[in-house]
């Protein structure tokens, strides 16, 4: 870690029935990755309300990673089809508000694929590297609401 | 001299619809009018700073407060206000909310006033003079409040107790919130004094909605024509039904147009527009990125619909979207 | 010693009015200011939006007059995508607007303005009120005045879903029409509403023409300004609130100017002060000259006696009627009066009335038809209806999805923002002099401006009838030397 680069915080809703379990994995198989990732395990990447993403990029996350099964295998049938429309469609908010598209991203990894997770994870930090901290000002300061 | 308790009427950045709103109780406003006193009613009576100032803290029971926050001298009198009164009721919209003045947190300050002062079609402005907070004219000083950087719903500014919702509240839910005070039967402080369920629960048109929602594609009011009868959802046009709390007696959908949200999210709803957007791509056709790509383009302006009473508010509170 | 005089603030305005008047030496006014501290940015907040949200986003700019934004904006849209919309579609816009201009007319006059002449501008301040003019006139007519208030409201909130922040029009058309059943019932509001409107001309008639101590006040030369006027009116140049060509008048009553809404901009600029919110708009020709009035200062004036001034004449019978007798009384057009706009309000609700009988006799009125679709592509759009405070224009550019690029807004009482400084500095000159501060000042400068009924005058009771006023009084040093409340 080079001295006073920023660090992403990246916030990850990995789903417990392949991503979490892929990100598992690459850890039991002590595959190296950076360690900018908070996971969150829910129960599908359907679960994942969009106001969860708002939430972290609100309060203090750079980046947001959404990790479910691949399309055909959610284990309960049509919940990542739901994370899959919901995708661009904040996508296309989140442009609306100015926070880049890159900083949100979704992936599909399979239980199996711990060096998928891995990769994801790498290449996901630097692109939030590369975009700077969000910084992002829910709650104008005092000082910000007057003048 | 009867001891009627006292209320206040006070508005911030607002269109005065509140104010018709009260008007609007038409006859029973007599019957308001014989309960309480009124002391404090900016757009219609007397009333002096040094009046409200004087008052013992509790003398007015209750201050009904609408419009949203934007300038120096309202943030001075709303907190006056919550200084002076048990109890503080946001009144309509705007002041639960942020309501529509809100939407302009998806704006700069800087480009409100260029728009509007500088850039605008018919303004002949060559020194390019904006309106300052103190000015020197002729040798004389006038003061104007400052503009602030973004719209505040009330609670962003002072506590709250209640909350009155919708743009403009109907008279109805006016009259339950006045008895309610009048009488002590208040709910817990916090609450918004308005149903607890969505709109779709009480709409109309509720039995044409289908249990499995599908649609392909957005429509746009301009370039179609909306069915009388028919849910708007099943029909393709955005309406915030789901994502809004019932109350309004659902006066748009009368009007053969669809929600747009004005009274807020139903309870446990920490933000309108995300919970909308969940709520329209749990539903819909698309199982493809391409699909679910084109449908997301389909819907014009999701910040403007999803939001559009509720910004300040919201999580992110305002946009940061530098100005083409 | 100079002194400063601050009114602070003001009621029944848009936001929070201020008025600063400053004392010379010999204790006369040098200067007043009106100040708008207001300011909200619906020209910026809208950009991004589809066009045919503006009719539900404008409205929200007041409460007051919603309907008249809400039908500028419509219009704006019919322009933007350049459709025509059916004949029916037209009538029902014109008919829930006539009920608007009816309800809002009476609720300025009756709540705000006929307490300074039923009751009387130096009756003693607890009567010059709605309760005031009730006492006078008697509970049965206070009782048809909310009545005629709540049954054109029902009408419009039938029509357009809501009566404050309307939402029936659609670039096109409407969303909705009336059946056979509501357009009988909306006919007899009609009926009653056109004998509301005699009656309460002719209530002006008893009580301000027939006291010459009135008319005295209203033809003063302190409530007087020779400016240009405009209004929309019809191909036979007859007031039209709904739709028309904007027609201006020099202060001889002289056409100068008569356009399509979408060549605004070639007669129409506005002047930026840095110590109000609100811009002036003037003329083009003759251009900004200042706050003065005259043939050679752009400044004019709009809402009903400019509406009255610009126009040939009023296109029903009764109204007709009323007009002429009104010119015939003040000496012939066009009047400067500014207290005549009390006048003039009345008979343009009375047009509007007769106007809403004609079109619910008009056989298309239940038509189903009431909707075009666009089918091109919306590039710029222009739309103008006179709103009760005056002529409203609203401006829209959209790229070729119709999401806004671009938003120009008059508002009505904008246009009046010179001539209302002009009248208040008018006023405090008139009345104040050698340092004297006289109670009566406080109320005949609101006089200046209440007049123009100001955007959002309340439409709630006024129950003392007055306006809280503190007048501070300064010396140079910035020492309060003396203050005047006018308390209850």
């Amino acid at each position: 870690m080079a001295e006073g680069q920023f660090e992403p915080r990246i916030v990850g809703f990995l789903c417990q029935w392949c991503s979490y379990t892929g990100a598992d994995l690459a850890g039991t198989s002590r595959t190296e990755y950076p360690p900018n990732v908070t996971s969150i395990r829910v129960m599908c990447s359907g679960r994942v309300d969009p106001t969860f993403v708002i939430k972290a990029l609100a309060e203090g996350a750079d980046g947001v990673l959404i990790a479910g099964c691949h399309p055909g295998d959610c284990h309960y049938q049509v919940g990542n089809y739901k994370a899959m429309r919901r995708y661009p469609m904040l996508l296309n908010l989140l442009d609306q508000f100015g926070i880049e598209r890159e900083r949100v991203r979704l992936e599909w990894v399979s239980a199996s694929e711990g060096n998928l997770f891995a990769e994801v994870v790498k290449e996901f930090t630097e692109t939030v590297r590369a975009l700077g901290p969000l910084n992002w000002d829910a709650k104008a300061p005092a000082e910000v609401v007057a003048g | 001299m009867a001891d009627k308790p006292k209320v206040a009427f006070y508005w911030c950045a607002s269109c005065g619809g509140c104010e018709e709103a009260v008007v609007d109780l038409a006859e029973d406003i007599l019957k308001v009018v014989e309960a309480v006193d009124i002391a404090l009613w900016p757009v219609a009576l007397d009333f002096k700073l040094k009046d409200v100032q004087a008052w013992e803290p509790g003398e007015v029971t209750v201050a009904f407060i609408n419009g949203a926050v934007r300038l120096s001298e309202q943030e001075k009198w709303v907190k006056l206000l919550r200084e002076k009164c048990p109890l503080v009721v946001a009144f309509g919209s705007c002041s639960h909310l942020g309501g529509i003045p809100g939407l302009a947190n998806d704006k700069t300050r800087q480009q409100i006033l260029a728009n509007k002062y500088l850039r605008a079609p018919t303004v002949d402005n060559p020194n390019g003079t904006l309106p300052q907070p103190e000015t020197e004219i002729d040798g004389y000083e006038l003061e104007l409040p400052v503009f602030y950087k973004r719209a505040n719903a009330l609670d962003q500014v002072i506590d709250v107790d209640y909350y009155l919702p919708g743009c403009a509240p109907p008279p109805d839910l006016i009259m339950g919130a006045v008895q309610a005070i009048l009488k002590g039967e208040l709910p817990p402080k916090g609450s918004v004094l308005a149903p607890e369920k969505s709109l779709c629960d009480s709409c109309p048109r509720k039995d044409s909605k289908p249990d499995k929602l599908s649609i392909e594609k957005f429509k746009r009011l301009a370039t179609s024509i909306p069915d009388p009868e028919e849910c708007f959802l099943a029909q393709g046009y955005l309406c915030m039904g789901p994502a809004t709390r019932s109350g309004c007696g659902e006066r748009c959908i009368n009007g053969n147009m669809p929600c747009r949200g004005c009274f807020g999210p139903p309870p446990g709803t920490l933000d309108q527009g995300a919970k909308m957007l969940s709520t329209i791509c749990s539903v819909g056709e698309a199982e493809t990125a391409e699909a679910a790509a084109a449908y997301a383009d389909s819907l014009d302006d999701p910040l403007g619909t999803f939001y559009r009473f509720s910004l300040p508010v919201s999580v992110l509170g305002h946009s940061r979207r530098k100005e083409e | 010693m100079a002194k400063r005089i601050t009114v602070d603030p003001i009621t029944r305005l848009e936001g929070h009015g201020k008025i600063e008047i400053f004392l010379n030496d010999e204790g006369n006014v040098d200067r007043a200011f009106f100040q708008v501290p207001e300011l909200r940015g619906f020209e910026t907040f809208s950009l991004g939006r589809p066009a045919e949200e503006m009719p539900r986003i404008t409205p929200r700019i007041c409460g007051v007059c919603p309907t008249a934004h809400h039908m500028a904006a419509t219009k704006c849209c019919d322009d933007l995508w350049k459709v025509d919309p059916p004949r029916t579609a037209k009538l029902l816009r014109e008919l829930a607007y006539s009920a608007f201009t009816v309800e809002d007319h009476y609720i300025h006059f009756f709540f705000l303005g006929a307490p300074d002449f039923v009751v009387g501008p130096t009756a003693p301040a607890a009567e010059r009120n709605i309760l005031g003019v009730i006492a006078k006139v008697g509970l049965e007519i206070g009782g048809k005045v909310i009545r005629v208030r709540r049954e054109n409201r029902e009408l419009m909130q039938t029509m357009m879903g809501k009566v404050i922040h309307p939402v029936f029009g659609l670039p096109g058309g409407v969303s909705r029409g009336i059946s056979e059943e509501e357009r009988k019932e909306f006919l007899e509001t009609a009926k009653f509403t056109i004998e509301f409107a005699q009656f309460a001309l002719q209530l002006f008639d008893d009580v301000v023409l027939k006291n010459k101590e009135y008319l005295d006040v209203v033809l003063s030369d302190t409530y007087n300004h020779k400016t240009y006027y405009m209004g929309l009116v019809d191909e036979n140049n007859k007031a039209n609130f709904y739709d028309g060509k904007v027609r201006v008048v020099d202060p001889e009553g002289k056409e100068v100017a008569k356009f399509a809404p979408r060549d605004y901009r070639d007669y129409i600029a506005e002047h930026v002060e840095p110590w109000s919110y609100i811009t002036f708009p003037y003329l083009k020709k003759p251009g900004w000259k200042g706050f003065v009035d005259g043939i050679e200062s752009g400044v004019y004036r709009v809402a009903p006696l400019a509406r009255l001034n610009a126009a040939d004449g009023m296109a029903t019978p009764l109204a007709q009627d009323a007009y002429e007798k009104m010119y015939e009384i003040l000496g012939g057009k066009p009047a400067h009066a500014t207290l005549v706009f009390h006048w003039a309000r009345l008979i343009e609700a009375l047009y509007s009335a007769e106007r809403m009988k004609e079109l619910l006799e008009d056989p298309e009125i239940t038509c189903p038809d009431i909707r075009t679709v666009p089918t091109e592509t919306p590039t710029e759009g222009i739309g103008i209806v006179e709103a009760p405070r005056g002529t409203l224009i609203h401006n829209y550019w959209t790229d070729e999805n119709g999401i806004l690029t671009r938003v120009n807004l008059i508002v009505a009482t904008n246009h009046n923002s010179a001539p209302i400084a002009m009248s208040v500095e008018k006023a405090a000159k008139g009345l104040i002099k050698n340092g004297e501060v006289s109670d009566g000042l406080l109320n005949m400068v609101e006089m200046a401006f209440r007049a123009y009924d100001p955007c959002l005058a309340c439409a709630t009771h006024s129950l003392p009838g007055r306006m809280p006023l503190i007048v501070s009084i300064y010396n140079s040093q910035h020492e309060l030397v003396r203050k005047i409340r006018r308390d209850d």
